[in-house]
């Protein structure tokens, strides 16, 4: 007996997996070169699964921001803001994302997962309701619980759905927060937000949206989905993250929210955690800055996307409804998208294999991230080994078999 | 409500969940109230949840997550489900 027995259905869906000697969840790189290339189990690899959308972890100029605070301002925090204070640069930061955004209040948390636990335990309380797109990203279901609010569940992007739940809801005291994503992380679908505020208007709700993968990505600006479909005004509460795009680590919440400030001493993700190091809240200072005079970052990366998913597409793989930098790739059963990801693996192309139940309507997928740091090259090869790997395991047809299938 | 009538209405729920379980996991799911929903069904949280989701469609009401953490069985469910509708 051990104190672990409670999750004997997990463990041994584990061990089966590593039976067959991959190990998808502990992958460990020997080294990292680029924002594109590392070396694993002594072989080059593509890096094609790092939401590292914009390829700004190696970029020179938050790299010497970064080690210019670390100098001067040292390692870390060693404690929270409420207690042992903030640095100038949290402020910086704060004031920057705010004015990025446009709204009158920002607050910075050290993880984004912290920053979904924060907002959703707080916006909303007892007697409120919390309405999740069922796709949501697990800190958004751990915020959820974290938080009294009702929590209701409604039909992926589908905004009729949400409308008839709300109705139910009517007549019932509190308020009503919609919570959906900007891009999901696991097929790269975004939002119907226009359709989302028509509904939070009709109803009386307010809409908040997390633009983890979208900040940067989406958008003229890259403000994210809710800039790219002209909703900003109407989206109530933006949260994100700097651990993808802006390649840090870090979370943010930004709001024109009247009393914005109290959350600093009821958001208990805020408070009684330490706070982010100074090296980072300066890359991602910088990496901000980037975001906001580099736009042609973002145009070669929705370039790479489309390469990639058009790519993929047109050998004959199902891959998710829209073209975004996250590119999906389903395959019909767990055993055989772990031998698919091993081989790619051994092919030298590195990207994320993702399991039920963390699976949307729990299909397995090959789950690829574009960053504007891949060349045209590398997404070209990537195509050459998936067609290669997808013929050999009857993923899809062979070139012969397309000709032939096509007469 | 009499006890029998009770009895009634908790097997009426229970044999909707089953066939509500049944077409979310695309395979017969035998089920009695005293079924465990995850030892004896195999249902993880996801299927569970989309269970729900289900559920509220077909008795038009709202069935909070948060509710479901103290549910074990089909008959708890069955029960909360029995419980929001006596409110509704
Ligand atoms: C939609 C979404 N929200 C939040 C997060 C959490 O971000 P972080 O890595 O900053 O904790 C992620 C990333 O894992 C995500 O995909």
């Amino acid at each position: 007996m051990s104190l672990l027995d409670k999750h004997e259905a997990y463990r041994s869906a584990y061990q089966a997996i590593r039976d067959t000697g991959a190990d998808p969840f502990n992958v460990r790189f020997e080294a990292v070169n680029s924002p594109s290339e590392g070396v694993l189990n002594g072989k080059p690899m593509i890096l094609l699964g790092t939401n590292n959308y914009l390829g700004l972890t190696f970029d020179e100029s938050c790299i010497s921001a970064s080690s210019e605070a670390l100098n001067r301002f040292g390692t870390g925090t060693t404690g929270s803001r409420i207690a042992n204070g903030s640095f100038g640069g949290h402020h910086e930061l704060e004031a920057a994302i705010a004015k990025f955004y446009g709204r009158r209040h920002a607050m910075t948390f050290t993880t984004g997962y912290q920053a979904n636990l924060g907002v959703l335990s707080t916006l909303v309380g007892r007697g409120d309701h919390l309405l999740l797109d069922a796709d949501s990203h697990a800190s958004l279901y751990d915020g959820s619980r974290l938080g009294h609010a009702e929590v209701i569940r409604f039909r992926h992007n589908d905004p009729d759905d949400l409308r008839k739940r709300l109705q139910r809801l009517k007549g019932s005291p509190g308020k009503s927060l919609i919570v959906a994503e900007g891009i999901y992380s696991m097929l790269g679908d975004a939002a119907p937000l226009r359709e989302f505020v028509e509904v939070k208007k009709e109803m009386g709700a307010y809409l908040l949206v997390d633009e983890a993968h979208s900040l940067g990505v989406l958008g003229e600006k890259g403000r994210g989905l809710a800039e790219a479909q002209d909703v900003e005004k109407d989206v109530d509460v933006i949260v994100g993250t700097f651990s993808k795009s802006l390649g840090a680590i870090g979370g943010f919440c930004v709001s024109d929210i009247e009393g914005f400030d109290v959350l600093r001493v009821v958001c208990r993700p805020y408070m009684f955690t330490a706070s982010l190091p100074p090296s980072v809240v300066a890359s991602t200072l910088q990496a901000l800055h980037i975001v906001q005079t580099q736009p042609q970052l973002r145009h070669r990366l929705i370039a790479n996307a489309q390469r990639l998913y058009e790519g993929l597409k047109t050998l004959g793989f199902q891959v998710g409804p829209q073209c975004n930098p996250i590119v999906a790739v389903a395959v019909p059963e767990p055993g055989l998208a772990v031998a698919v990801w091993k081989t790619l693996l051994d092919k030298g192309v590195y990207l994320n294999l993702a399991l039920p139940p963390a699976t949307p309507d729990s299909v397995p997928l090959l789950r690829s991230s574009v960053s504007a740091a891949h060349t045209p090259e590398q997404i070209d090869r990537v195509l050459a080994v998936f067609a290669e790997v997808g013929e050999a395991f009857g993923l899809i047809l062979s070139p012969r078999q397309r000709a032939s299938a096509r007469s | 409500m009499g006890v029998l009538q009770m009895d009634s209405v908790t097997d009426l729920t229970v044999r909707q969940i089953g066939r509500t379980a049944s077409q979310v996991m695309q395979k017969t799911v035998e089920v009695t109230a005293a079924s465990n929903i995850g030892r004896d069904l195999g249902i993880d949280s996801l299927t569970l949840m989309n269970i729900v989701m289900e559920l509220e469609d077909t008795f038009e009401l709202s069935i909070p997550l948060d509710r479901l953490a103290d549910v074990e069985t089909v008959g708890d469910l069955a029960a909360l489900i029995n419980d929001l509708r006596v409110r509704a």
